[in-house]
């Protein structure tokens, strides 16, 4: 028999790497983001953040290569690359009636930690505030087990409160399953409170801010 | 029983009919007389040069001419899908899945139908073959046409939903099932419909012009069921098979969703 080479686990820490990445007029050139740390991304809108990440999640066609430890992004199919590197967009969508039909294993951990219970997974989708879908669709994403997350302005829809409660919850998570996460971020403050790097973009460039 | 011949005296009744028609229009100002004028006028060119065209088929009967009788209808049927979509798939895509689908669906159920079923002796031989092929052709085309226009539109406006399944990483069979459950169910519901209502709302056309033509009501049913029949399964079947290529088209390689594939409405 061959020897076959172990599968890196779904809970090994991997560093999300890009290496020359093109999107349309932006150069995001090389970016690393070691497990567990927090990259925000900042600029004017229309400036390209939600088109890089969209780049990271290969929905859209980009130049240049990307990686997560050991998986390349050409090398597995889509739907995989997604399922590893997750996009949770500004706006999330909802299919199905119930908010329990989009979780795949029921009622998800953290509900009550961002305000909600069990009976939530019965709510109609049609009758959430923007507030309750963004933090849901945090919860959801997480529910589908990846391994990185590109998040576009997670809190643009919440009041202090609530984005202190998702901050601290989000968190805790990624220093748990150590994911290396790009955070789109407007907000100074926010990004003083979680990032580890800061990342602007300026024209068709990103550069570095120190982080205070 | 012989069928009463028409003079084209008689038609000219008719077609003063329509003339008056024109004439009403046009003292409503409802601004359509000369399109149902020229309409009425392409009719009776269209319907007389086919004519022409079926006598010298049906007195040669030969293979190949037959064929490129069908494939002649076959390319007009095609461009009629494309015409009749919003949002149709650019680069030929929209003709070429529109197209395939029919050849498959409708030429083989016919094709089928002639040897196995009916069995005229030859299989091709243009009295049945030609008139059966038009019927589904019509048909396919409908369904195909009404279920690619509700898939691309629906993608289209759906666009954010399904990018956002993408991005939980679902696989784009499952991100555009919906769409594309929906838009085969409206390609199919026609037929169906019109299975249902045969014979209580609407006497079918074809056993109408066998029973005017002096056939037995009975065997002008047993024709009509079967037709219904071969009609109702060549429309499925070219619905499936087209609106299964056209989502296939509007995913690449990556699986990502290619709305750039989509023409502008209006082009």
């Amino acid at each position: 028999m061959k020897p076959v080479a172990t599968p890196a686990t779904a809970d090994e820490p991997a560093a999300l790497v890009a290496d020359a990445l093109r999107v349309g007029d932006l150069s995001a050139g090389d970016l690393c983001i070691a497990p567990g740390r927090i990259l925000a991304l900042s600029g004017p809108s229309g400036s390209g953040k939600s088109r890089l990440l969209r780049a990271l999640a290969d929905l859209d066609p980009h130049e240049g290569t990307v990686a997560l430890g050991d998986m390349r992004q050409g090398a597995v199919p889509g739907h995989r690359w997604r399922q590893a590197v997750m996009m949770v967009p500004a706006d999330s969508q909802w299919w199905a009636d119930t908010v329990g039909e989009h979780f795949p294993d029921g009622a998800p951990d953290g509900l009550d930690t961002l305000g909600f219970d069990t009976a939530t997974m019965d709510w109609q989708v049609s009758r959430l505030s923007s507030g309750e879908r963004q933090r849901l669709a945090l919860l959801r994403a997480v529910a589908h087990q990846p391994r990185a997350l590109l998040l576009d302005e997670p809190t643009a829809n919440l009041d202090a409160e609530a984005t202190a409660r998702v901050e601290a919850w989000l968190g805790d998570l990624i220093a748990r399953h150590h994911w290396p996460v790009l955070w789109v971020a407007h907000d100074p403050a926010q990004i003083r409170r979680v990032a580890d790097q800061h990342l602007r973009i300026a024209g068709k460039r990103l550069e570095d801010v120190p982080c205070s | 029983m012989q069928l009463i011949d028409l003079a084209w005296w008689q038609l000219a009744l008719g077609a003063a009919l329509v003339l008056a028609l024109a004439g009403c229009t046009l003292v409503a100002k409802l601004a359509i007389g000369q399109t149902l004028l020229v309409a009425a006028l392409r009719t009776v060119v269209q319907l007389s040069l086919i004519g022409l065209v079926l006598e010298a088929l049906f007195s040669v009967a030969a293979l190949p001419w037959i064929a490129l009788m069908a494939g002649v209808m076959l390319l007009m049927a095609g461009r009629e899908v494309i015409a009749r979509q919003k949002r149709r798939l650019t680069g030929g895509w929209a003709f070429g899945i529109g197209t395939l689908s029919m050849f498959v669906s409708a030429f083989s159920v016919t094709v089928l139908t002639l040897i196995v079923i009916i069995g005229p002796e030859p299989w091709y031989t243009p009295q049945y073959a030609i008139p059966l092929l038009g019927m589904m052709l019509g048909n396919t085309m409908t369904g195909i046409a009404i279920g690619l226009d509700r898939l691309t539109d629906a993608v289209w406006r759906q666009r954010a939903l399904i990018e956002n399944r993408l991005m939980l990483g679902q696989r784009w069979q499952v991100a555009v099932g919906d769409a594309r459950r929906d838009a085969m169910r409206s390609g199919m519901i026609p037929i169906i419909n019109s299975m249902a209502a045969a014979g209580i709302v609407s006497l079918p056309g074809m056993m109408t012009g066998q029973i005017l033509a002096g056939a037995p009501p009975s065997l002008a049913v047993k024709y009509q069921i079967l037709i219904m029949f071969t009609i109702t399964v060549g429309t499925g079947f070219g619905t499936l098979v087209a609106v299964l290529a056209a989502s296939r088209r509007l995913f690449d390689e990556r699986e990502r969703l290619r709305l750039d594939r989509l023409a502008k409405p209006g082009h």
